[in-house]
């Protein structure tokens, strides 16, 4: 026990004094999150809309008037119809456009109910919000004054609906998204670097050849990088709470959990890769090439999985990070709870178990 | 006969510590010079000033007659370098090595082609022309980079450490190769930890902590100090040093 | 201590044969020079031995435990030093000192007086890291990581590789006394000066032995009289030498040339040379060396 925590301290010693690692540690998951932060909080002015106005009435008249008067927006033109919409969006040239329906004010009138179409292009999740939040409240504004001036309740009703992306997945998101990237990145990486260093040093050898068994080398190798990657969960927690206003919503505990369980899944393959390579830059290659590229494209945080080819949707099953990153959406923004999660922790436990079993095997007691 | 390398007081400090202290000494056109020291004597950094690498901190020499503070281009046309851990492209061939050293140098592609052939000639190389310099034999690989820096003809060749880890007979046909070079009037430097090997050389120089500490003939070296070997001889100057790397 | 069969051993699936029919045993208290060139086989053999590879063929132990079955047992009584062993560089001396201590379930003070003689040197430096170390210093603190947990049987593959001359006297100096303790000592070398400091020694080429005898009995073997020709100009004596039709074998030898006739008794290679003009050239018969011993063998 002795010989392990000697070997722990070690391990820490060699990553405290190796500024470019730690660099690499600490400023990645940094990096990330102010990026996104900066990102996400630029003010959003100036949108180019379109109106479609079928009523042509004084109320739509006022109201546009109100759209086009604030700084947010930028009214191109008055469509005549809907049809040319579709067209004006594929092209990028508006945002968003506002649909008057024929009969808006005999509606309000008549009925003291009316609705407006709101359209927006959520490719850009974050901007869509901001957009319809700004002409949502613009409206509502209009709704005040005019139950004032009637003296009766008057309501408008803004009809949202979002194009391309109705699920407005995006911004908070990223936060999930980043963590695994993060995660899987620091963990494959630093644990392969970490043994073919050894092996490149000749240090390995010396190691093979003492008592200390083989396994307590792995177990002292994954522990300092598991809990260094537990520190950068925290990191970026803090770090998402401040700057993007994204709290966990539920629980931490099963947060850490489920976030250990993918930690020590990725050491596992960092274990793996470090098997086949002689040197520390091939170690490098194969963890950035292997690693990145799966769990940047098939994680499902920057390309729905949904729409992609049956072939890519089965793959995607593999990457572990595919379902961590379904575990931290639920638990992080939506606060379920572990019943909602409990299939994907089960997936997560068996990739584990399967990884390191396979890793621990074939981790050699001889040099080749 | 003009001296091709002559340094007067030549000195390179870093910061406080003064790596290479007023070296004064002269080469002569086709001599065999050693080049001796302990690990951390300087014998690195000397090199490096005589190459133009280094700028000196103080002091003059000069090179082929070329200043090493001003003329450093002039230098590098007019010497070779090989040192055991970097010489040739482990994944180009033979001959894609020769051409490649031959053009970085600036010689005409003909010149090249004929340098070329020549080179396998002497090295009876002429079966390997096409292979991988990683599948040579070690010894064969050092034959080759040496023979590779003399491709543009220099004046002086510096090896660093060129023999470490071949066998006996390859060892000594790689001497072969470099009695064969200064007796075309090539001057030849060498930093060599095999103590025998400073016993071919015309003249040896010894370096404890950045001072020449002996320079002359092994054979007069020998008699000066009173004993049968320069390993001996060696042994007696560079244990009083002081320092380490 | 250490006893091989018939050891071979190929790499890349039996494409590239590294060691071939190896036998031969080490003494307890010896110490056992392996002597041979760059890629002769010499790390393939210690690797075997201190069971970090698998031989093809063959049979091997150490310290009376078999290298495949009792690796365990080995593991725990051996000290081994590779070749391109460098220690922890971002770990002080101390730091590296104390870790394989504690790797093999010891410490620096239960074993000390093994260490001393060797460690009193470096101990100034303790707190400097090993990176920053010389190659003589690197050296000693090597010795000192495999000593540590006082083993019987010590590995050492090209200690002095890339070491200067003063720090290898140094080095051997601490081997012999740690042969007086009583441990028993296989160390390989590329330098043929090294091999009159073992006690026996196995030259070793291209994955073969070539002979393996004392320092003395090798060079008692020479077959033929050897002689040193001193004097003239080097190059041209060289190449004159290696025309003349009475010459076996010729090769410079610091600053002579050490030469074999295929007669013995060779009365007119001095007027051979006055005729080629050479000034003032003496020979005389000379004891071969080692490495006299290991050319006459490869040209074989």
């Amino acid at each position: 026990m002795k010989q392990l925590l000697v070997f722990i301290r070690k391990e820490f010693l060699q990553v405290f004094r190796d500024r470019k690692t730690l660099l690499m540690l600490f400023g990645l998951p940094i990096a990330q999150i102010v990026l996104f932060g900066f990102a996400l909080s630029t003010e959003i002015k100036d949108s180019k809309i379109v109106v479609v106005d079928y009523a042509k009435d004084e109320t739509s008249t006022q109201i546009i008037t109100k759209i086009a008067g604030s700084r947010y927006f930028d009214v191109q033109q008055s469509l005549q119809s809907t049809a040319q919409l579709e067209a004006a969006f594929k092209k990028g040239i508006i945002k968003m456009a506002v649909v008057f329906p024929a009969n808006f004010s005999k509606d309000l009138l008549h009925t003291n109910h009316a609705t407006i179409q709101i359209i927006a292009d959520a490719s850009d999740p974050n901007t869509a919000t901001t957009i319809t939040n700004y002409i949502t409240n613009i409206i509502n504004t209009y709704n005040v004054q005019l139950a004032n001036a009637a003296g009766q309740p008057l309501q408008i009703v803004p009809e949202v609906q979002m194009l391309y992306n109705p699920e407005l997945k995006g911004a908070p998101n990223f936060v999930p998204g980043v963590m695994a990237l993060v995660l899987m990145l620091v963990c494959t990486m630093m644990t392969s670097v970490t043994i073919v260093k050894e092996k490149e040093l000749g240090t390995m050898e010396i190691l093979l050849v003492s008592p200390f068994k083989p396994i307590y080398i792995i177990f002292s190798k994954l522990v300092p990088n598991l809990i260094i990657s537990i520190v950068n969960l925290f990191i970026i927690l803090i770090l998402s709470s401040v700057f993007l206003d994204l709290q966990v919503k539920g629980s931490l505990l099963l947060l850490v959990f489920a976030t250990t369980l993918f930690i020590v899944t990725s050491l596992s393959v960092g274990l793996l890769l470090s098997i086949g390579a002689k040197t520390q830059q091939a170690a490098m290659t194969s963890s950035l090439m292997g690693m990145m590229l799966p769990t940047m494209l098939l994680t499902g945080f920057l390309f729905p999985i949904e729409n992609m080819p049956w072939l890519l949707q089965v793959l995607a099953n593999l990457v572990p990070s595919r379902w961590f990153f379904i575990i931290v959406k639920r638990v992080m923004l939506e606060g379920l709870g572990f019943a909602a999660v409990w299939k994907e922790i089960l997936i997560l436990v068996a990739m584990c178990a399967f990884l390191l079993t396979i890793s621990l095997r074939s981790f050699k007691i001889r040099l080749q | 006969m003009r001296p091709v390398i002559k340094t007067d007081k030549l000195t390179k400090r870093f910061g406080a510590f003064v790596a290479a202290n007023e070296l004064t000494f002269e080469v002569e056109k086709g001599e065999i010079f050693g080049f001796l020291g302990a690990n951390g004597a300087g014998k690195t950094t000397a090199m490096r000033m005589l190459c133009g690498l280094l700028m000196p901190s103080s002091g003059k020499a000069t090179i082929a007659g070329f200043d090493v503070y001003t003329q450093t281009d002039q230098i590098k046309r007019r010497i070779g370098y090989m040192s055991q851990k970097f010489s040739l492209y482990d994944d180009l061939t033979v001959t894609e090595n020769i051409r490649f050293y031959g053009g970085i140098y600036g010689m005409e592609i003909k010149e090249i082609k004929a340098k070329t052939l020549e080179l396998l000639a002497e090295l009876q190389l002429e079966k390997e022309a096409k292979t991988l310099v990683r599948d040579l034999p070690l010894g064969w690989k050092q034959k080759l980079a040496f023979s590779v820096s003399l491709v543009h003809s220099p004046d002086i060749v510096f090896l660093d450490e060129p023999t470490g880890g071949v066998d006996p007979v390859t060892r000594r046909q790689f001497w072969d190769l470099i009695y064969h070079a200064a007796d075309k009037g090539v001057t030849v430097f060498v930093t060599t930890h095999y103590m025998d090997e400073a016993e071919y050389c015309n003249r040896v120089s010894i370096m404890v902590d950045g001072v020449i500490a002996a320079l002359d003939s092994p054979a007069k070296l020998k008699k000066k100090y009173g004993y049968d070997n320069i390993e001996d001889v060696f042994y007696e100057l560079a244990r009083k040093a002081k320092r380490s790397e | 201590m250490i006893t091989l069969n018939n050891i071979k051993k190929t790499y890349n699936k039996g494409t590239v044969s590294a060691v071939q029919n190896i036998n031969f045993s080490v003494n307890k208290g010896e110490i056992f020079g392996l002597i041979g060139p760059d890629g002769a086989g010499k790390t393939t053999l210690f690797r075997i031995l201190t069971t970090l590879l698998l031989a093809d063929e063959g049979t091997a132990t150490v310290n009376g435990f078999d290298v495949v079955k009792d690796y365990g047992k080995i593991r725990d009584c051996v000290g081994y030093m590779p070749g391109k062993f460098s220690l922890y560089q971002d770990l002080t001396i101390e730091e590296n000192l104390n870790f394989f201590a504690t790797v093999f379930g010891t410490t620096i003070r239960e074993n000390y007086h093994l260490i001393k003689d060797i460690y009193v040197q470096i101990e100034p430096f303790k707190n400097r890291r090993a990176g920053k170390l010389s190659g003589g210093m690197k050296q000693k603190l090597a010795l000192c990581c495999a000593l540590i947990h006082k083993p019987v049987v010590l590995f050492l593959d090209e200690p002095t590789t890339g070491v200067d001359v003063v720090s290898r006297k140094e080095f051997w100096e601490m081997l012999k006394r740690l042969k007086a303790q009583g441990i028993t000592i296989l160390v390989s070398t590329a330098y043929m000066d090294e091999a009159k400091l073992c006690d026996r020694i196995a030259l070793i080429q291209k994955g073969k032995i070539l002979s393996i005898e004392t320092p003395e009995k090798i060079v008692e073997s020479f077959p033929v009289k050897l002689f040193a020709i001193r004097g003239g100009k080097a190059y041209k004596l060289l190449e004159d030498m290696r025309a003349f039709n009475g010459t076996d074998s010729c090769f410079a030898f610091g600053d002579a040339l050490h030469v074999t006739f295929k007669n013995d008794e060779n009365n007119t290679v001095l007027q051979y040379l006055d005729s080629k003009g050479h000034i003032g050239v003496s020979i005389e018969t000379i004891t071969p060396t080692v490495e006299d011993c290991f050319i006459r063998l490869l040209k074989k």
